[in-house]
């Protein structure tokens, strides 16, 4: 219960502040709309924001998919032909200097109008942390668990998959937690740079028409998703990681 | 060579961080005795155990360690050597685990051993919810499990408090005492202790140099004189070690 009121009381005072500043400053619906008129919109817009939603959800869940496979893939190979960290790393930190937005509209060029830009803008956004987490976590495994591994004379695919990469876990999983809350960002801007559906063409849409409140409302959907899928990696880590936070 | 050795190092060179750390280095191990390399911190007595478990090739310059044929490799270190995403049962089994070849009979040795270090009632907890001389008795048990009869134990009771170092010392002696164990440690006491023959490194490069030979069974106790001024030549030699 203590929980609940918890994380029910800022959401609370975060609803009263938006409708004091309302009220306050006089500010008319086409600036901001009213928490009442965005909670209207999610009722009675409900059959169209539900399929824009689906899109975006999609893009975001594939993107994340995807990026976990190559960031994943990236931190083995990095780990075991230790001579590509010299040439695979400065990609990684050129997938980050790069400005997403500046390379949103070539993404669409290339992958289309549809879903494919917005998954790949997801995966590069994805693709950094996932990988360092996992490569961090791969390298820096502790001495006396892998001195165990070397006495059993395993092999080294053997202590890469059943020693390096459980003592990684941890590592990976703070990676992921930080992935997920920044795929929406991917798939969204996808969507604000072409696209004909998911909820970042529909704010697009909407704030064309001056329709702030299904705005604010594709917006409000936005943030659910980003929680929802935060905390369930939250909650997944701590179920299959349990000794992540007994590690020091 | 000779049978009374289980492993003989024999003209060890090798560098670390750029250093030669042994240079023509000679020692043996007597087989079925117990062996202590005693020395400061970072004179290099983990390393010399790492380049008796072949854990150092990539280091060593020159020289080979002749291990005695049939000899079989257990490690013994500090407390968190567990994997704490396997059961304790697993991690006595680990080497089985690791090989995917467990089976009922590794399964039934294990828990008889778990129950040896009298860790049964623990049986059902996750390692990281063990205290620190509890995961050394699992680590044991593990040792155990794996019936070499060459033990490298890499200062094992170091991070444990002084009841439960106790404690674990004359289980270890009990559980251990058909092996040929090499104890490395930078405690006077625990190597007369746990040991028949001390010897003392000094840098650098690093030279072994034996300074008691003990008899009797393990563990020894230091109620005796002789042991008590065994203990204050080693302290008086490492302090000279350090100069």
């Amino acid at each position: 219960m203590k929980k609940f009121f918890k994380v029910l009381l800022p959401i609370i005072f975060l609803f009263i502040l938006w409708q004091s500043v309302i009220e306050i400053f006089d500010l008319p619906h086409y600036i901001l709309p009213k928490p009442k008129d965005v909670f209207f919109q999610l009722i009675n817009q409900y059959s169209l924001l539900w399929e824009h939603t689906q899109t975006t959800l999609l893009e975001i869940i594939i993107g994340i998919i995807i990026g976990c496979i190559f960031g994943l893939s990236s931190a083995f190979a990095l780990l075991y032909f230790e001579k590509l960290e010299k040439y695979l790393l400065p990609i990684l930190v050129i997938s980050q200097a790069i400005p997403v937005f500046a390379i949103a509209p070539l993404l669409v060029l290339w992958f289309g109008y549809g879903m494919a830009s917005k998954i790949v803008m997801t995966v590069i956004i994805i693709y950094f942390p996932i990988t360092t987490a996992c490569y961090d976590g791969l390298k820096n495994t502790p001495k006396q668990w892998l001195q165990l591994a070397y006495t059993y004379k395993l092999s080294p695919l053997q202590i890469l998959f059943k020693v390096r990469f459980k003592a990684s876990l941890p590592s990976l999983a703070s990676g992921l937690k930080i992935a997920v809350c920044i795929a929406p960002i991917g798939a969204v801007i996808g969507e604000w740079v072409g696209s004909s559906k998911g909820l970042g063409y529909l704010m697009l849409h909407a704030n064309a028409r001056m329709q702030i409140d299904l705005m604010f409302s594709a917006l409000f959907i936005l943030v659910v998703i980003t929680l929802a899928i935060y905390f369930l990696t939250d909650y997944l880590t701590k179920k299959f990681i349990p000794w992540a936070s007994h590690l020091h | 060579m000779n049978n009374n050795f289980i492993a003989q190092i024999q003209n060890l060179n090798l560098d670390f961080k750029g250093k030669k750390l042994f240079k023509n280095l000679n020692f043996n191990i007597l087989e079925n005795k117990s062996t202590a390399l005693l020395g400061t911190s970072g004179v290099g007595k983990s390393t010399l155990l790492r380049c008796i478990a072949d854990l150092e090739k990539e280091n060593i310059s020159n020289g080979e360690i002749v291990l005695k044929e049939g000899t079989n490799i257990a490690w013994l270190s500090q407390e968190n050597s567990l994997y704490p995403w396997l059961s304790i049962l697993d991690n006595v089994q680990l080497y089985h685990h690791l090989k995917g070849n467990k089976t009922k009979l590794t399964l039934q040795k294990a828990k008889e051993l778990i129950e040896k270090v009298n860790m049964s009632e623990h049986l059902n907890k996750k390692t990281y919810e063990l205290s620190g001389g509890q995961k050394q008795r699992v680590a044991l048990a593990r040792t155990l499990m794996q019936d070499a009869n060459l033990i490298l134990m890499d200062e094992p009771f170091s991070a444990l408090d002084a009841i439960t170092k106790i404690q674990l010392q004359d289980l270890t002696c009990e559980l251990l005492k058909d092996k040929t164990i090499v104890l490395v440690t930078h405690d006077p006491q625990e190597a007369i202790k746990l040991s028949n023959h001390i010897y003392i490194l000094k840098s650098q490069p690093v030279t072994v140099e034996e300074v008691a030979s003990l008899q009797g069974a393990l563990p020894h106790q230091l109620s005796n004189e002789k042991l008590w001024n065994l203990q204050e030549e080693l302290i008086s030699k490492l302090l000279e070690s350090q100069i």
